[in-house]
């Protein structure tokens, strides 16, 4: 029972990912193409979890943390070059 | 134009913590789990790029006054000196020795000659990786 609702919610997180994929190839602005990589992050971690789940395993878990933060970072990346242009600054103008 | 960043900056002060954190238990938990001195020196290296993307180059250049390059050098050394030091007593090249010693907190703990060779590589990386980050991100205006 669990193991069959676990498969359908990993098959279900793989049409989410295609989903997103398909805003980001046809995404009409930039923006678009940022939040669809974050939702292909944030179900990629979520993936991870059930298969970890599936498997049985806590191997897979220091994945899901550094595959987190470097989801969070290229957010971060991504939204400061489309609003400034420039993703580090030698002095901040002010 | 003034740009408001302050979830941004307020979550950062946070999030550079539990990162360095987690790099470090990485880099110490490499010899029996995964991880080690590369992916550790990696996720270091993240948690300054997050700092330098927040704030900006001269703020993060005045609370850590080191120079990366040195720093990378400094992991070179080291790698290659506690690799070399079992050819004085006649060993191979990269022979590694590990005791079991009696730590007064930590209780009996196995200890190794290869937590200094992984200390090398991590510096390297995050040296490395720094100086990478910094030279291509220049921007002259």
């Amino acid at each position: 029972m669990i193991q069959t609702m676990l498969a359908i919610s990993v098959v279900l997180f793989a049409i989410t990912i295609a989903i997103a994929v398909i805003r980001l190839i046809i995404g009409p602005s930039m923006p678009d193409r940022v939040i669809a990589m974050d939702v292909i992050g944030v179900n990629l971690l979520a993936t991870i979890g059930v298969v970890s789940i599936i498997y049985g395993t806590k191997a897979y878990l220091e994945v899901i943390l550094i595959l987190g933060i470097l989801s969070f970072i290229s957010t971060i990346a991504f939204s400061k070059y489309i609003e400034r242009g420039v993703i580090v600054e030698r002095k901040r103008d002010r | 134009m003034k740009i408001n960043d302050v979830i941004l900056r307020t979550v950062t002060k946070i999030i550079v913590f539990i990162i360095l954190t987690f790099g470090v238990e990485l880099f110490i938990s490499g010899h029996n789990d995964p991880g080690g001195g590369f992916s550790g020196g990696l996720v270091l290296a993240s948690a300054l790029l997050l700092l330098y993307m927040t704030y900006d180059i001269e703020t993060v250049h005045k609370g850590i006054p080191f120079d990366f390059k040195k720093i990378a050098g400094l992991g070179v050394f080291l790698a290659v000196a506690s690799s070399a030091v079992p050819m004085l007593f006649s060993n191979q090249f990269l022979t590694q020795e590990k005791g079991d010693f009696a730590l007064p907190v930590f209780g009996l703990t196995e200890l190794s000659m290869v937590l200094v060779f992984e200390a090398g590589v991590a510096l390297t990386v995050v040296g490395v990786v720094v100086t990478i980050l910094l030279t291509i991100s220049e921007d002259v205006s």
